[in-house]
C-alpha cells in the first residue's frame, strides 16, 4: 500500500503522452468509421451522384471558360470534382460534430473528457481526428473519379494534402461550434439544413463566381464571404500544384477562429443537465 | 474474482504526510434556480471505502461531475491528493479512476479495443498498453472474449470492464456512480467484493455513490447527501449511534424522514 501526497504526483506532461493520446484519438475514430460500413458507402455515394449524375446532366447547359488554376476548357465534372471533395468534408465535418453531440448525450464523451491531458488538447485531437477520416473518404473519391477521367496531374494527390488537411479542420471546428450550441441532438437536424445547404450551394462549388456574379451581384458577394468557397478554391488549386493565397489566409483565419470559438464554448455539462433528475443526472 | 497485483498500482514511496485522497470543500451547485447541492463538504481517506448514499436526485451525480471537472465548480473547492481539480486538473484526474452511472465503454469496439483507447487518453504507451489489458483482462476472466465486441458482454460483465478500464492507468482514488445498478444479486456482490479488495489489497479510496443499504458494512464511512446536503457523515458505526439506530436502514429513515420499502429508499 503506498500513500500519495501533492508533491510526488508527476507534473505536466510528456510529448510522447501527447502523441500518443492523438494517436489514440485517431485510431478510434478510424476503427468507428470502418465499423459504419454504410457511412462510409454513403460518404463516397453523395458525392458520385453528383458527379455521375448532376455533372453529367450539367455538362452541356454550364460551360467552363478557362479560368485559373485550368489552362483548357475543361468538362463541368473537372470542375465541380474539388468542390465534391470539399462537400465531403463537410459533411464529415458536421456528422464528426453529431456524434460528438451523441456521444455527449450517450456519456460515451465522458471517457475523453476525464482524461488528464488538457480539455483543449482532447478537442483538437477529436477534430484532427475527424479531418483523417475525412481524408480517407476524400482519397477513394479521387481514385474512383480518376476512372471516370478526372485525373489531376500526379503531384496534385500530394499538393492537396495540406489543402484537404486545412480545410477538414475548419470544416469540423465549425461543426464544433456549432455542436457546442446544440443542447440536445434532435436540434442537428435543423442546423444541418441551415448549415450545410446554405453553405454548399453559395459557394463556387458547382458554377464559377462570375456565373454568379452574372446571375446575381447580391448572391456573387455571399459566395465570397462563404468560407466554404475558399475551401473549395484552396483544394482546387493545390489540386493543381498552385496556391491561393487569398483562400489560403481566409481558411486559415476561419480555422483559428472556429477552433478557438470551439473549444472555449464547448461545455460537456449540455446534454448532461438536460436529463435532470429521471436521467440520473443530479 | 481475482485482484491485481500490489506493485501494479504502488506508483510512489511511502511519505509521512498523507493527504485525503479526495476533499471535497464547502461546494455548492445550482442549475438556474434550483440548487443540486448546498455546502457539501467531507473527505475520503486513502485505503478506505466511502459510502455515498442518497435518494435519486439527492445530488450524487452533480457531486461526480464535479469531481470529473465535466461541470465547472461554482462554489467551493475539490482536491485529490491535494491537487485542486481547478487549477491543477492534469495533476489530480491523473489520480483519479471513475466509473460513471451510464455506460461508457464503446459498444462497437472489442474489449481490448476499449482499454486501449483509455490508456492512449492516459498517455500510456501502446506497448505498456497492452501487457495492462492483458493483465486486466485476465484479472476479470474475460481474456477469452478480449477480441469480442462489448455490446456481446452481460450487464455485469459490462461494469467489470469499466471498473478494469478505470484502474489502467492506476489511480489512487476510484469513484463509482451506483456501478451495480441494473445488476443480478450475484453480479452486484462480485462487483462489491472487488472493489473493496481494492481497498484492502491496494490502498485505493473509494467513493461508492448508492441508494442501496445492504451495499454498506459497519466498518466503512459513510456520507449521507439528502436533498443537496450532507446530512451525516463519518464512520456507519458512529452516524448510526449519532442516529440512535440499529442499522442503515433506520439510520437514513431518521435522519430524512424518508419512507423506505425493503433495502431502497422510497
Amino acid at each position: 500500500m503506498s500513500v500519495t501526497t501533492a508533491s510526488e504526483a508527476r507534473r505536466g506532461f510528456s510529448f510522447s503522452e501527447y502523441i500518443t493520446c492523438l494517436n489514440g484519438i485517431v485510431w478510434r475514430e478510424a476503427l468507428r468509421f470502418l465499423h459504419q460500413r454504410e457511412r462510409f458507402v454513403s460518404a463516397l455515394v453523395r458525392p458520385l451522384v453528383w458527379l455521375f449524375i448532376f455533372a453529367a446532366g450539367f455538362r452541356q447547359v454550364l460551360g467552363i471558360s478557362i479560368i485559373p488554376p485550368y489552362e483548357t476548357y475543361i468538362l463541368y465534372e473537372v470542375y465541380i470534382a474539388p468542390g465534391l471533395m470539399a462537400m465531403i468534408q463537410l459533411f464529415n465535418g458536421m456528422q464528426s460534430s453529431l456524434s460528438m453531440v451523441y456521444d455527449r448525450e450517450m456519456g460515451n464523451m465522458r471517457t475523453l473528457l476525464v482524461s488528464p491531458l488538457p480539455r483543449g488538447y482532447l478537442l483538437f485531437c477529436k477534430l484532427l481526428a475527424g479531418t483523417a477520416v475525412s481524408l480517407l473518404q476524400v482519397y477513394a473519391f479521387l481514385l474512383i473519379a480518376w476512372f471516370w477521367d478526372i485525373a489531376p496531374p500526379t503531384i496534385g494527390y500530394l499538393t492537396v494534402l495540406p489543402a484537404l488537411i486545412l480545410s477538414g479542420l475548419m470544416l469540423g471546428a465549425l461543426g464544433m461550434l456549432i455542436s457546442s450550441g446544440i443542447k440536445q441532438l434532435e436540434n442537428f437536424a435543423g442546423v444541418m439544413n441551415f448549415v450545410i445547404f446554405p453553405m454548399f450551394f453559395a459557394s463556387s462549388a458547382l458554377y464559377p463566381l462570375w456565373r454568379v456574379q452574372e446571375g446575381s451581384p447580391m448572391l456573387y458577394y455571399v459566395c465570397e464571404f462563404n468560407p466554404f468557397t475558399h475551401a473549395v478554391e484552396l483544394i482546387r488549386f493545390a489540386l493543381y500544384g498552385q496556391l491561393n493565397l487569398v483562400s489560403l489566409a481566409v481558411v486559415g483565419g476561419c480555422t483559428a477562429v472556429f477552433m478557438i470559438g470551439a473549444i472555449y464554448a464547448y461545455d460537456p455539462s449540455r446534454g448532461l443537465v438536460r436529463r435532470g433528475p429521471g436521467g440520473g443526472e443530479t | 474474482m481475482t485482484v491485481p497485483d500490489a506493485h501494479i498500482v504502488s506508483q510512489t514511496a511511502p511519505v509521512a504526510a498523507a493527504l485525503p485522497a479526495l476533499a471535497i470543500g464547502h461546494v455548492s451547485h445550482s442549475y438556474g434556480p434550483r440548487r443540486a447541492l448546498i455546502d457539501v463538504d467531507f473527505s475520503v481517506a486513502p485505503a478506505s471505502f466511502t459510502a455515498l448514499l442518497g435518494l435519486n436526485g439527492a445530488g450524487k451525480s452533480t457531486l461526480f461531475s464535479l469531481v470529473t471537472r465535466l461541470f465547472g465548480i461554482q462554489t467551493g473547492q475539490i482536491s485529490i491528493f491535494g491537487h485542486d481539480i481547478s487549477r491543477a486538473p492534469g495533476e489530480a484526474l491523473r489520480l483519479l479512476g471513475v466509473v460513471f452511472q451510464p455506460r461508457t465503454l464503446d459498444l462497437d469496439l472489442s474489449l481490448t479495443q476499449n482499454l486501449l483507447y483509455h490508456a492512449a487518453l492516459h498517455g500510456i504507451s501502446r506497448r505498456e498498453a497492452r501487457l495492462r489489458s492483458a493483465e486486466v483482462l485476465d484479472r476479470i476472466k474475460l481474456s477469452d472474449r478480449a477480441g469480442s465486441k462489448v455490446r456481446d458482454l452481460s450487464g455485469g460483465q459490462m461494469r467489470r470492464l469499466e471498473i478494469a478500464r478505470a484502474l489502467l492507468h492506476r489511480p489512487r482514488l476510484l469513484l463509482l456512480d451506483e456501478a451495480t445498478v441494473g445488476l443480478d444479486v450475484k453480479a452486484r456482490a462480485d462487483i462489491l467484493d472487488h472493489v473493496r479488495q481494492l481497498v484492502t489489497e491496494q490502498g485505493i479510496g473509494v467513493l461508492w455513490a448508492t441508494h442501496l443499504f445492504d451495499e454498506i458494512k459497519p466498518s466503512d464511512d459513510l456520507v449521507v447527501l439528502h436533498q443537496g446536503k450532507v446530512l451525516a457523515k463519518g464512520p456507519v458505526s458512529r452516524v448510526m449511534a449519532e442516529a440512535g439506530a440499529q442499522d442503515v436502514n433506520t439510520t437514513f429513515m431518521r435522519l430524512t424522514g424518508a419512507a423506505t420499502i425493503g433495502g431502497t429508499p422510497a
